[in-house]
């Protein structure tokens, strides 16, 4: 049966990786993702958890190392965060090429330097472009069901891909929340073993990882752009199904709120709890203001977030990145070419917020939504954006 | 990359690019590279092997009598096979680079 417990939610994620019974957790501990990593190391040294942990002395061999097991058909798991990520960035290439289907928390943290050890969406948004599926989970229940979910997807023989689970580090990952925790029963009816498409194996013989041509190449990447794209169906239905066993039912865009509002918030990952308090707020005061969360960022689902921001006027898209000397930051920039064609054409009000775990509160999205609600509708210069909070 | 994968399109691609057939790489034919041959000069060699060590593309197998037999058909003309024969300390080396010019 399930049960609802108080944990950490680092805590709870390893539990959820303990629940799909890995086979290879290879990781290097960096802060904030360390309490998943050591508590796996416990679980693996009290014989909770029948894997092999594997020490290794830097992300890039962690990821080395999990490409490997992968390829020779092993349940693979690793968390990092931040330069970890970066260190990584070489092989989470490689990962997702190779068509490996391992999963990865990242703990978001800032990059260096300045050395942050707090949050921010830096890591990821310089990785975004590795090919992986990557979600943004909001609380410690979304991470808990997510891990287990993300290995469904990834190891179905149709996306053989590797998966990313964002989880805002200390926000996130180190506050005590109730989790509702899975049983091994139900993990098993939900989650099949993994059978890879292919994998070394000595008595069949297969080249994995091997060099190409000019001329074969582009048809590879045609292929695993295709598979990346893809894979939304089988995301779909892993949700679904993960709704059918829980009650518990996720969606790539979700709304709050949202109908007819003037302005609307664009969110991902904790920062969305924070926000809906505001909208609460702001509606009580009649103020039409609602709130989008984006919840799957790769594949990017187009068609959904287009729905979801329906006819609003003015849309503030929250960053938590700089993409430095670009016409606009990385959320904005979707968002912005998603809209290109919109008739009429929303205003973007692009707001960088929660640098290095800049403090970031109820008060400041009202003070944004409020802004852009006292603003008219025409397009504002392209690439505008303001950094909440900045000292000037 | 074979003739037969030549044709083929994304939709044709394994799973990761994986490569199903193993050892068909002996199809890849790279002797193509080549702009200089080594010739061999049987009278020159006193069998050492260490040609067929030091080749770098497995060109080079030895005959049951104990002589190199250049495989053509991937020697990618290095000349490595001439500088670290044994007898090139002596000025003998069995096998002379010449530019492959020569036999067209």
């Amino acid at each position: 049966m399930s049960k609802r417990v108080g944990m950490e939610v680092s805590i709870a994620v390893s539990e959820a990786v303990k629940l799909a019974d890995v086979d290879i957790v290879a990781a290097y501990p960096i802060t904030p993702q360390t309490h998943i990593v050591e508590h796996l190391s416990e679980l693996v040294a009290d014989g909770d958890l029948d894997a092999e942990f594997v020490c290794v002395e830097s992300e890039h061999s962690a990821m080395s190392a999990v490409v490997g097991s992968s390829a020779a058909g092993a349940r693979s798991f690793t968390a990092t965060a931040s330069q970890g990520l970066a260190l990584m960035h070489e092989i989470l290439f490689i990962a997702s090429s190779m068509r490996l289907p391992i999963v990865m928390v990242v703990a978001n943290r800032a990059l260096s330097s300045p050395l942050s050890i707090w949050n921010d969406h830096s890591d990821i948004m310089a990785s975004r472009d590795c090919g992986w599926i990557q979600y943004f989970v909001e609380n410690g229940q979304e991470s808990f069901d997510h891990v287990l979910i993300a290995f469904r997807v990834a190891e179905d023989p149709a996306v053989s891909l590797p998966a990313i689970i964002n989880l805002d580090g200390f926000v996130l990952s180190h506050v005590i929340e109730p989790h509702i925790l899975l049983d091994e029963e139900e993990v098993a009816r939900y989650l099949p073993p993994f059978r890879p498409v292919s994998r070394l194996d000595p008595d069949h013989p297969v080249t994995m990882g091997d060099f190409a041509t000019p001329e074969f190449y582009l048809e590879v990447k045609k292929a695993q752009e295709a598979a990346l794209r893809d894979s939304r169906a089988v995301i779909d239905r892993g949700w679904k199904e993960f709704a059918e066993l829980t009650g518990r039912q996720y969606q790539a865009v979700e709304t709050y709120k949202a109908d007819g509002a003037e302005v609307l918030l664009l969110a991902m990952g904790a920062l969305g709890e924070t926000a809906s308090v505001a909208i609460d707020r702001m509606r009580e005061r009649g103020l039409s203001v609602g709130l989008v969360k984006l919840r799957l960022w790769r594949p990017f689902p187009a068609e959904d977030l287009r729905q979801a921001l329906g006819d609003a006027r003015k849309i503030v898209v929250l960053d938590r990145a700089i993409s430095f000397g670009a016409a606009t930051n990385p959320v904005a920039a979707e968002v912005a070419g998603l809209l290109y064609d919109a008739e009429p054409r929303p205003r973007i009000f692009n707001m960088v917020i929660g640098l290095g775990g800049r403090d970031v509160r109820v008060e400041d999205f009202e003070a944004i939504l409020e802004k852009a609600l006292g603003e008219d509708s025409a397009p504002g210069p392209v690439g505008e954006y303001e950094l909440i909070g900045v000292r000037e | 990359m074979t003739s037969k994968e030549k044709t083929w399109t994304w939709r044709d691609i394994p799973v990761g690019a994986v490569v199903e057939e193993p050892g068909n790489a002996s199809e890849y034919l790279t002797g193509g590279w080549r702009s200089e041959r080594p010739v061999f000069t049987p009278d020159h060699c006193v069998q050492c092997g260490l040609c067929y060590v030091y080749c770098p593309d497995a060109a080079i197998v030895m005959t049951r009598e104990g002589y190199p037999d250049i495989r053509l058909d991937y020697c990618k003309g290095c000349g490595i096979c001439a500088r670290e024969c044994f007898m090139s300390t002596f000025g003998l080396s069995c096998f002379e680079m010449v530019d492959e010019e020569e036999f067209r």
